[in-house]
């Protein structure tokens, strides 16, 4: 039924050029397939582990391809504390907040990071450098409290030492760019 | 299948009794006149289980089971009421109000509030759990419907009418634990989402998390402004919904009361939209004529804005077989602001179009850029809601049920019993059918009730001879059914006029309906269906019964418009649709 009021055609377009081959070769192989719906988590997966994160650009055209209701897609997205929805920072910041850590006062020195960078758990910087993310033990009680920024360790930090560490990877972030 | 239900014995309450099996505690203790306690439970909707109110005590289980969404079994035990069970039931609901919004004499829904209702009955009488209460921003972004989380219980009634009833699926609970928020994908506004703005959310929220966007506060200012001509416009179905407001039985027709009541308030024309609908009636006739002979058929009606925007969100490519008439709303604001303004010489933008809708969808509509004149001047100036009227008449002091009758006004307000039957499902077709059967034989009709149209319940479809043809017409209201219909006329399926509305019962039980007393469901088919009965009550009794037989029809066709289908009646009677983003997933 050609009426030129139909726009699918653009819609799917834009929606397989948003997530690229391998992500529709997947839906496509899923919608072959009975109930192929309740493959939206490995979806989701794919196109985090292709992404690194879900924007709603991506969530959008997953639900189109998939033809499950854009609320139900952004619902589970929303629901799983694995998806992230924000693009992650060039270097991720994991402070330990395991005992040994906490104990040594790692809630200070989350504290301090959270207010050098204005942004808190899960979140990602306005300049895309930093993404702040809480740990339960990296294994190197010995140094505790530890940071891991990228993955490179700091040992025995001190709120103090903060932003003289951030600054070290600011500058590196904007060599690299 | 095909075998007989297996019969289960239990006991509530010490009770003996024995109900099929597959039965729920809840319905199986229905039957001995116990009403369990519920909230996020609706019988027209999918289980849920996650309010946690109907809990019953079952003997042996250790814990409580939610009456709603256990099934009996043999020799089981069920307490429903016990100290401990009230207790537990009291503080859950006593949870839900420590993290609500208590401005209950603030609230719109003051009175009629589900979770008021249940707090009393519970026995809250006092708080002890104060503690973290969430805060979220209201969302006004919406022309008909407003969001305010902070009412929002998350009993996720409204995630599925949108999705079950509807089709829309444009609303699914964000986030998780005490974060959780309802709303459109991504969080979006409600203006950005695929909502169609059809208010079924507003109606099965037991609180006032979903609410209609205030209109009366510029009908006020409008009326107390001498500069103003203030004219008002009432839906068919509003006549037969508005005396419940004023504890009428449902069903009352109350047409005059209503006109009376709508000139105290300081109207200065009171019209009638049935008048609009007659034109459209005969607009469509002729639309349809046009299309037996060019196509595209079948012809899709397009009065129920809420359909016109799933249309154009989820259908587009149906767009072509939408009849491009006007609603009856929309036709007759026209008509104000044009040939009754000529007429009696006011200039139109002293005109203020006030139109009182079962319906919150039309509170978009109205602000379709397509129903503004060239100048910018908007045809209808506000939508009220019928619930929005029953406050401000209750608000005026006016005692609705005393009122002596009053008519509706000239030239305006003069219609055919075929424009009443417009606020219920299956109206339109039938409407349609009355004009287009002698448009078509040139005679007059052999008959008048096509009662074969007239069913409450959500799709029929039926064969009508009209002269030598036989007319294949569909009828659907709720969009989950409008879409089986869509889907069939996509596969190639023959049909020659399909009429849908919206809501569940058609405008009836539109989104802007009063909300119904306690202990009687929302969208209750008979409560809709005994609404419908009034209009058709007022149809039997004219004795001007077609559209094209109002005189104040006829005077507007030779006077103004120089006929069905002419120029001037395209110009001003019709209106165009387009494919709109986001589009939603069918």
């Amino acid at each position: 039924m050609s009426t030129g009021t139909d726009n699918w055609g653009q819609v799917e377009a834009a929606a397989k050029f948003v997530l690229g081959e391998a992500v529709v070769a997947l839906i496509e192989k899923c919608r072959r397939e009975p109930h192929g719906e309740s493959q939206l988590i490995a979806v989701l997966h794919k196109v985090q582990s292709q992404y690194g994160y879900l924007s709603e650009t991506h969530l959008d055209a997953v639900a189109q391809l998939m033809q499950v209701p854009a609320a139900t897609v952004s619902g589970v997205a929303s629901f799983y504390h694995f998806f992230r929805l924000q693009p992650r920072g060039k270097f991720v910041i994991n402070v330990c907040l395991g005992t040994a850590c906490y104990v040594k006062g790692a809630d200070r020195v989350a504290q301090k990071v959270i207010d050098e960078l204005g942004i808190t758990w899960g979140e990602t910087s306005k300049d895309g450098v930093f993404t702040l993310e809480a740990a339960r033990c990296l294994g190197t009680c010995g140094l505790a409290p530890v940071v891991m920024i990228g993955d490179e360790i700091h040992g025995d930090v001190t709120p103090d030492q903060v932003p003289a560490l951030l600054g070290k990877y600011l500058k590196k972030a904007k060599q690299r760019s | 299948m095909g075998k007989k239900k297996q019969k289960i014995s239990l006991k509530i309450d010490d009770v003996a009794i024995q109900v099929d099996a597959g039965t729920t505690i809840m319905d199986a203790a229905e039957n001995l006149g116990i009403r369990i306690p519920r909230l996020c439970y609706h019988p027209d909707l999918s289980l849920a289980g996650s309010c946690r109110v109907c809990i019953v005590d079952v003997k042996g289980m250790g814990y409580y089971l939610a009456a709603c969404s256990s099934q009996v079994w043999e020799g089981m035990e069920v307490q429903t009421n016990s100290p401990e069970i009230r207790q537990a039931r009291r503080d859950i609901v006593e949870l839900l109000c420590d993290n609500h919004n208590m401005d209950c004499q603030t609230c719109e829904r003051d009175g009629h509030c589900e979770l008021q209702n249940l707090a009393y009955s519970m026995g809250v009488r006092a708080r002890h759990f104060a503690g973290k209460r969430k805060r979220l921003p209201l969302e006004m972004s919406s022309h008909s419907v407003v969001r305010d989380s902070e009412k929002c219980v998350l009993c996720g009634r409204c995630v599925r009418v949108c999705a079950e009833i509807q089709g829309v699926h444009n609303l699914s609970q964000h986030g998780r634990g005490f974060t959780t928020v309802v709303g459109p994908a991504h969080m979006a506004n409600m203006d950005d989402s695929v909502c169609i703005q059809c208010g079924q959310c507003i109606n099965v929220c037991p609180t006032a998390a979903f609410l209609e966007k205030r209109g009366s506060s510029a009908v006020w200012e409008a009326i107390a402004n001498p500069e103003m001509h203030v004219v008002v416009q009432t839906a068919p179905s509003i006549r037969a919904a508005i005396g419940e407001g004023f504890g009428l039985p449902p069903g009352t027709p109350a047409t005059g009361q209503m006109v009376t009541a709508l000139r105290r308030l300081g109207f200065d024309r009171v019209f009638d939209t049935d008048f609009g609908a007659d034109l459209t009636i005969i607009e469509e006739a002729h639309e349809f004529l046009t299309r037996l002979k060019e196509g595209p058929l079948p012809m899709i009606t397009s009065c129920s804005p809420g359909w016109v925007s799933f249309m154009e969100k989820f259908y587009p490519e149906l767009i072509p077989h939408a009849s491009t008439c006007r609603s009856p709303m929309s036709m007759l604001s026209v008509l104000s602001k044009t040939y009754y303004a000529e007429k009696m010489g006011i200039d139109p933008k002293k005109i203020f179009m006030v139109a009182v809708m079962p319906c919150v969808a039309k509170k978009f509509e109205a602000r379709r850029p397509e129903h503004y004149m060239a100048d910018g001047t908007p045809y209808t100036d506000t939508v009220l809601t019928t619930r929005e009227l029953i406050w401000m008449i209750k608000c005026y002091g006016i005692n609705f049920t005393a009122l002596p009758p009053g008519e509706f006004d000239a030239p305006l307000g003069l219609a055919s019993g075929a424009g009443d039957i417009f606020g219920i499902t299956g109206g339109v077709m039938e409407a349609t059918l009355r004009a287009a059967s002698e448009l078509v034989t040139g005679k007059p009709a052999d008959r008048l009730d096509f009662t074969e149209v007239r069913d409450v319940r959500g799709l029929r479809e039926t064969y009508v001879a009209i002269g030598d043809r036989s007319i294949h017409v569909g009828v659907a209201n709720g969009l989950t059914n409008a879409k089986l219909l869509l889907d069939r006329i996509k596969g190639g399926e023959e049909f020659h006029v399909i009429e849908v509305m919206a809501c569940p019962g058609g405008c009836c039980g539109g989104g802007g309906q009063p909300y119904p007393p306690e202990g009687v469901k929302v969208l209750d088919v008979d409560w809709l269906f005994r609404r419908g009965k009034a209009l058709y009550t007022i149809d039997s009794g004219k004795t001007l019964r077609k559209s094209y037989e109002n005189p104040a029809i006829e005077e507007v066709y030779s006077s103004y418009l120089g006929g069905p289908g002419t120029e001037k009646a395209h110009e001003l009677l019709h209106t165009h649709y387009q494919a709109r983003q986001p589009r939603g997933v069918r």
